[in-house]
């Protein structure tokens, strides 16, 4: 049994990956200028909202109130499911969610299932255990097909193949689907995509599918897409299969009023989304016959029980955060060795793997709170890292020289005395540093700054000297 | 009015020329000002490192030396922000009734710099006179945690002389972040490549902010590239009266 996320337990800490992915200026160029787009689309058709603020704190209540209930949520979806004629399977875990679908796959006998986008079955990493069962998964939502023909991995929640260009798509496409000519314009891309897919779509007879939103009281599945190819993959083969995280679950059809304004606005920044598919249980000879949810938790009840970090789970995956923040757009999503990269990332991946290697990740963001300010849930992400932070220290995980240099600030700063004397040393220990009033370098770690800034040299008086002789001064 | 000065450490140390500023236009409006000499950090590196237990005895000391001040002033958002968010999450988490008291009694007496001036003094105007094109760093804690909003460009914008230009992308983070530039410095380095790109473009002489930390980051590599521009704290431009800053 294990409880792991994509392949961060592998990944290298944050800091690794980013230097080397700030130094690519490809990557660089491409992450700037989607998330340049998709911004300023989304402040747009968020300007013209006057209620937005009212629906970032409904979407937040609705999603606080879930978390409060989720046993009788998850409970209640489950009856109502299984009424409308599906059949709900629990999953504690990766490996749990991967037995029941590989289980349900083999029973059709089936080689070859379709995929619309779920994130969720790349964090238990579905792909590679139907592999092992020898059935072969077909991505068809564009990006994650650029994704998956170029063995690559996704790079955003919402636009995984992000990092790439139309030049590198191209040639992807050129080498994967076994074409002699093809342009790199968008259409000609799409129409390449298209051809290769649409025969999958006829053929094959089992669908995966994640969940936007899973509905207790009606037992409902929610899935909002642009391509229209989640329309096909819920609607045309014999068998459809849905990973839901248990997170995913909003009490009533009306709380939808609510994510469907939010969630296209932040994702992507349309008004709505151009395909909204919602679909309950089986009906007879339209659309799949036999329907099955798998309910995941892998690590999410763990996240529930910290009230500190619980809001973690609200997320609805807008990836509005990434497109924000200003880390993720100098490194892109691969920094974050997990699917959920990004400032959301941050939080939920150290949080469902148990930290591990995972643990620099509550260190990457400058806490500039520009993810909160737009996450339409009203995740306030700063402050759970901040949570986040304090676990790595008190779990003695933090690196040996930060804890000494952290220990020695704090006796520094513990008395107006302890400072003076911390000066008076750091005076002396600076004149060898120092030209024209300030260091250009200096040694071990601390160079982490001066290889790229100058440090003020401390001046001969602080402000504490200037004052004390002022008011001697001033009374003499 | 009787107003306490909170320096903050890092401007007591490497900045005093920021705190001489804040005295001698608090002065020039008739006030007066304290410094309790006891005062030493409000815990906030600790605290964002992840140092919380470390943070701890930082804030009692806060409190204790701030206890019955009428108006305590700080030149520095993120240490205002510090105390406005994380105090009382503190308090409570301590568990101890006579600290969530102090904290409360405290928190709407502590003002950043400029919130001083204009909310609680209703002061837009301070006389002062600085003839040169500026640019304002709306610092992260200014903008999204205290929402200082317009509040500093409507006291540069009556400094006579002064000139204030358009900031490009302004409200994007410069990258300091505390330790998070030591910790991410490729990152951090990469995020103050993109600043300092839009502060050159802006074609001001000066980048200005409400917080030093940014400025230390902002300036540090303005000075490296010898790039013809510096940085100032926006008291020293609001306690300039003829054109000059003051002594260092």
């Amino acid at each position: 049994m294990s409880s792991y996320v994509g392949d961060a337990a592998d990944a290298p800490k944050f800091q690794t990956a980013a230097k080397n992915l700030v130094r690519n200026t490809q990557v660089r160029h491409n992450v700037k200028r989607a998330t340049d787009v998709i911004r300023n689309k989304r402040a747009k058709v968020v300007a013209e909202m006057p209620d937005w603020e009212q629906l970032r704190d409904s979407g937040h209540e609705i999603k606080q109130h879930v978390m409060r209930h989720l046993d009788f949520y998850l409970e209640q979806f489950e009856k109502n499911c299984t009424a409308a004629g599906g059949t709900v399977h629990w999953a504690r875990d990766a490996d749990e969610a991967n037995s029941i679908i590989v289980g349900l796959v083999k029973a059709q006998q089936a080689k070859e299932v379709i995929k619309v986008k779920t994130m969720t079955s790349d964090e238990i990493r579905l792909n590679v255990a139907l592999e092992k069962a020898g059935i072969t998964p077909y991505e068809t939502d564009l990006a994650d097909l650029i994704v998956q023909l170029g063995e690559d991995k996704p790079s955003h929640i919402v636009v995984p193949a992000l990092h790439r260009n139309r030049m590198e798509i191209r040639q992807i496409f050129l080498d994967k689907m076994n074409l002699t000519e093809l342009s790199d314009k968008p259409e000609d891309l799409a129409g390449a995509a298209r051809s290769y897919l649409r025969e999958k779509f006829l053929r094959v007879p089992v669908a995966i599918s994640g969940a936007n939103f899973a509905i207790a009281d009606t037992g409902s599945i929610c899935v909002v897409e642009s391509e229209g190819n989640g329309r096909m993959c819920i609607s045309l083969p014999r068998v459809l299969i849905s990973l839901v995280g248990i997170e995913k679950i909003i009490p009533t059809f009306q709380d939808l009023e609510v994510f469907l304004q939010t969630l296209p606005r932040s994702a992507t920044g349309e008004r709505m989304n151009p395909y909204n598919s919602i679909w309950t249980g089986v009906t007879p000879d339209d659309g799949p016959q036999e329907f099955h949810v798998v309910l995941l938790d892998n690590g999410r009840t763990k996240v529930l029980a910290d009230r500190e970090a619980r809001e973690t789970l609200d997320c609805i995956r807008c990836g509005a955060c990434l497109n924000a923040c200003p880390v993720y757009r100098q490194t892109g999503g691969h920094a974050y060795g997990s699917m959920y990269g990004g400032p959301i990332g941050a939080i939920l991946t150290p949080q469902l793997q148990s930290m591990q290697h995972s643990q620099t990740l509550p260190y990457a963001s400058s806490l500039c709170g520009a993810c909160y300010e737009v996450c339409p849930v009203k995740i306030n992400i700063p402050e759970i890292l901040v949570h986040l932070r304090g676990k790595v220290v008190e779990n003695g995980d933090a690196p040996f020289e930060e804890k000494m240099a952290m220990k020695a600030a704090a006796w520094v700063l513990e008395s107006p005395e302890h400072m003076d004397r911390a000066r008076k040393l750091g005076r002396i220990a600076q004149k060898p540093f120092v030209t024209n009033g300030v260091i250009k370098h200096l040694p071990f770690g601390l160079d982490a700054w001066t290889s790229v800034r100058d440090l003020p040299a401390m001046p001969a008086e602080s402000f504490r000297e200037w004052w004390v002789k002022r008011e001697k001064g001033s009374n003499g | 009015m009787q107003i306490s000065l909170f320096i903050t450490c890092y401007n007591d140390t490497l900045f005093p020329q920021t705190g001489k500023a804040v005295v001698s236009v608090l002065e020039k409006l008739g006030h007066s000002v304290e410094f309790r000499p006891a005062q030493t950090c409000c815990g906030q590196m600790h605290y964002n490192t992840g140092y919380q237990q470390e943070a701890l005895p930082m804030m009692e000391h806060f409190l204790e030396v701030y206890r019955g001040a009428e108006v305590v002033c700080i030149p520095s958002s993120s240490c205002v922000a510090m105390i406005r968010d994380h105090y009382p999450k503190m308090a409570a988490a301590s568990g101890d009734a006579s600290i969530k008291r102090a904290v409360k009694n405290l928190l709407p007496r502590v003002f950043e710099f400029t919130e001083l001036l204009v909310d609680h003094l209703g002061v837009t105007d301070v006389g002062a006179f600085f003839p040169h094109a500026v640019a304002l760093h709306p610092s992260c804690h200014s903008l999204r945690s205290l929402k200082l909003g317009d509040r500093p460009a409507k006291l540069l914008g009556n400094v006579r002389g002064l000139t204030l230009v358009d900031l490009p992308n302004s409200e994007e983070c410069c990258g300091f972040g505390g330790t998070f530039a030591i910790k991410n410095a490729d990152v951090s380095a990469a995020m103050l490549s993109d600043k300092i790109h839009s502060l050159l473009n802006s074609g001001a002489e000066i980048c200005a902010a409400v917080d030093n930390s940014c400025l230390m980051h902002i300036g540090g590599a303005l000075s490296r590239q010898r790039s013809g521009m510096r940085v100032l704290h926006l008291a020293e431009i609001l306690a300039s009266r003829d054109g000059l800053e003051a002594a260092k």
